[in-house]
């Protein structure tokens, strides 16, 4: 919200072919695993079809697909895969979610998602700080009546909720 | 009529308060999940399919299936009055039903909407109930070298149907396959492609991919574009839907048009979107106001709703008669049905009767549901629309990291469902379709178990493939598919600018 995409003239940015070509390296990358992995373990016949007889079946088909997304990606016109503007908001969203995930494992999942709601919108900037602290505090409350009182789902708690007694 | 009896049956197993109770909170949830970014259908069944594993599988599909129905409904209303198109298949609605809300028509623009998917889904919901117990039938013949044929005509048509590069459809299905691929191999008991990790010996769930790619992509998606969305304002009362339905049985011709478009598309898998396009199309070129389309004209608004969703709805018949999904939701539905311990496919019919007419007769009440309830409930979803996104944005994140986990108890799910988030991000600005992944992976199990049963019943010989006219008549129909996108768009390129521009047929290809 503090920066609406309203500018509409060509923005700096990470450009759409180096990006291709990397997913294009990455994708040929995986169909070499895949066919090392099932050649390694027999894609041949064996009284029937071994286990790898599918996979690596499959795996040339991608390898080539991917051969060719590759020689495409040489071939077509430029353009930009995202500005350095959009990029910043997506890291904005990805930062504290990273975060997030990280601490459920010490934390438990609501005191985590209270930490989550602070820091995605303290990055953001545009809430006042009472609506910041309310948010964080309802929406975990929120979630532990309805996954862990009403559908008796357990989901990952911390020390926190250890001390309260769940 | 042994059929209409049993749909009987199926009306009083769904018409339990019980039962009409789940359709109206699914239809609900399902148009908020419609309506919010980052939700879509097939994330929003997702999430929720976990939290129905305790309850009776009928009342858990109806609910979920209303869901579908909901997301579908919701698409309209973001089109409509926020120019978002909720749904790819919904683009198509946006051509004219924005600038009708522009024009302070809005409230004529969603009833037409939602009445056009209330006539196209329940014209697909009849072809259902008509069609399906058939081809259930013809498939109970069926041996694993049919069912590989129709499983090889699925992935054909995403590739010669699809709108994407070829290429990237081609890859996103292998990935789709080799992800199913990973884990413990269902016939000789061995682990594939674990590489001693003993995560990765459960394999990808498919909820935790559709979570990650239709869930958390779409945020990021969303994100980019800045986080504040401007909507034109909508009220409904009775007197606009009232005469809007009075000016609808003008428009009988293009609603037949486009629901018969939908209904075949949508049993072809991957076709809502094609069809919504083509049902646009085909308004456009035989209205007498063709001149107008785009410019806020109603039957724009009709046309596409109506095959969009004649084909969403057509969708499920493949999936409940032969087990094969027609989209990414029906595939999330088919994924349900075997956690449940049903087996989708022609043997349900026979099985699982009280469930499928159950099912079936469900889906003409959630519709009918559904119709209702967006259609009193307009204002409130549109007021979701502007809550800030930054409050929304981390609820909805929350929501699917809860989801990702309680598919399994494991966290690292959770760090799966985030890699997944962050690989749709980028396949989707790369233009790498994601459906046919999802279709892929929750088929890919099945597909190669046909495969292999194929060839040990003939010995490895792939003669199995055209042994005899059924399995052949499949696969030369799947080769077709394959070819027609290519081959249209050659005859296309040729017929169009010669041969002095070949750039945009090697960028369709």
């Amino acid at each position: 919200m503090s920066s609406p995409s309203e500018t509409e003239t060509p923005e700096r940015g990470i450009s759409r072919r180096p990006v291709e070509i990397a997913t294009a390296l990455l994708l040929i990358g995986l169909a070499g695993i895949v066919l090392y992995d099932s050649h390694g373990r027999g894609a041949g016949w064996d009284g029937g079809p071994q286990n790898g007889f599918f996979p690596a079946r499959v795996g040339w088909i991608f390898l080539a697909a991917s051969l060719f997304i590759l020689w495409q990606s040489f071939r077509r016109p430029d353009g930009v895969f995202v500005t350095y503007e959009q990029l910043r908001q997506v890291v904005r969203v990805l930062g504290p979610l990273v975060l997030f995930v990280a601490l459920i494992q010490p934390l438990g999942i609501y005191v985590a998602s209270a930490v989550f709601i602070v820091a995605f919108m303290g990055v953001v900037g545009t809430s006042r700080w009472w609506s910041i602290g309310l948010t964080a505090l309802l929406v975990p409350v929120v979630c532990f009546w309805v996954f862990e009182l009403q559908f008796r789902v357990p989901l990952p708690k911390g020390p926190l909720e250890a001390m309260l007694g769940y | 009529m042994d059929d209409l009896s049993s749909l009987i049956a199926g009306f009083q197993v769904a018409l339990s308060w019980h039962n009409i109770g789940f359709m109206a909170v699914g239809v609900i949830l399902g148009i908020i999940v419609g309506v919010l970014p980052g939700l879509g259908g097939p994330n929003g069944v997702a999430i929720l399919l976990p939290l129905t594993f305790g309850m009776d599988p009928t009342s858990a599909i109806i609910l979920l299936s209303s869901i579908y129905w909901g997301a579908l409904f919701g698409g309209a209303i973001t089109s409509i009055l926020f120019n978002i198109p909720g749904e790819a298949w919904s683009v198509a609605t946006t051509f004219d039903g924005y600038p009708m809300a522009v024009q302070g028509k809005a409230a004529e623009a969603l009833t037409a909407a939602f009445t056009a998917s209330f006539i196209g889904a329940l014209s697909g919901v009849v072809l259902i109930t008509f069609v399906a117990p058939l081809v259930a039938q013809f498939a109970l013949k069926f041996g694993p070298a049919e069912f590989f044929a129709v499983f090889l005509l699925t992935f054909c048509s995403f590739i010669g149907m699809g709108r994407e590069n070829r290429a990237k459809i081609i890859a996103s299905l292998c990935i789709g396959f080799l992800l199913a691929a990973v884990g413990l191999d269902s016939i000789s008991g061995d682990l594939r492609m674990t590489f001693g990790s003993t995560e990765l010996m459960r394999g990808f769930d498919f909820l935790i991919v559709v979570i990650g790619l239709f869930g958390v992509s779409e945020i990021l998606l969303t994100v980019e574009e800045g986080l504040v969305f401007k909507g034109k304002q909508a009220k409904i009362d009775l007197k606009v839907v009232l005469r809007t339905w009075a000016g609808l049985p003008r428009y009988w011709a293009t609603l037949v048009r486009s629901a018969i478009v939908g209904m075949w598309m949508g049993v072809t898998p991957g076709g809502a979107i094609a069809a919504s396009f083509m049902g646009y199309g085909l308004a456009k070129r035989f209205s007498k106001r063709g001149k107008n389309f785009g410019k806020g004209e109603i039957e724009g608004v009709l046309a596409p709703e109506t095959a969009a969703h004649a084909a969403g709805t057509s969708a499920l018949l493949p999936m409940l008669a032969l087990g094969i999904p027609g989209s990414a939701t029906a595939a999330v539905l088919l994924g349900g049905l075997l956690v449940w311990g049903l087996q989708p496919g022609p043997m349900l019919f026979v099985e699982q009767k009280e469930f499928v007419w159950g099912l079936i007769a469900s889906m003409y009440l959630g519709n009918l549901a559904g119709l209702i309830i967006v259609l009193a409930t307009v204002p409130l979803f549109a007021a979701i629309m502007r809550i800030p996104f930054s409050f929304v944005a981390p609820v909805i994140l929350i929501v699917c990291a809860i989801g990702a986990y309680t598919i399994s108890n494991s966290i690292f799910d959770i760090w799966l469902m985030l890699i997944f988030g962050v690989v749709g991000y980028v396949f989707k600005k790369l233009d790498y379709p994601l459906a046919p992944m999802i279709l892929a992976l929750v088929l890919g199990d099945r597909a190669e178990d046909a495969f292999r049963q194929a060839l040990l019943g003939s010995g490895g010989s792939l003669g199995v493939f055209w042994a005899n006219g059924l399995v052949t008549t499949l696969v030369v129909l799947a080769l077709l598919l394959l070819c027609w996108g290519p081959a249209s768009d050659a005859i296309a390129a040729l017929r169009g600018r010669g041969r002095s521009e070949a750039e945009p047929a090697e960028a369709a290809r």
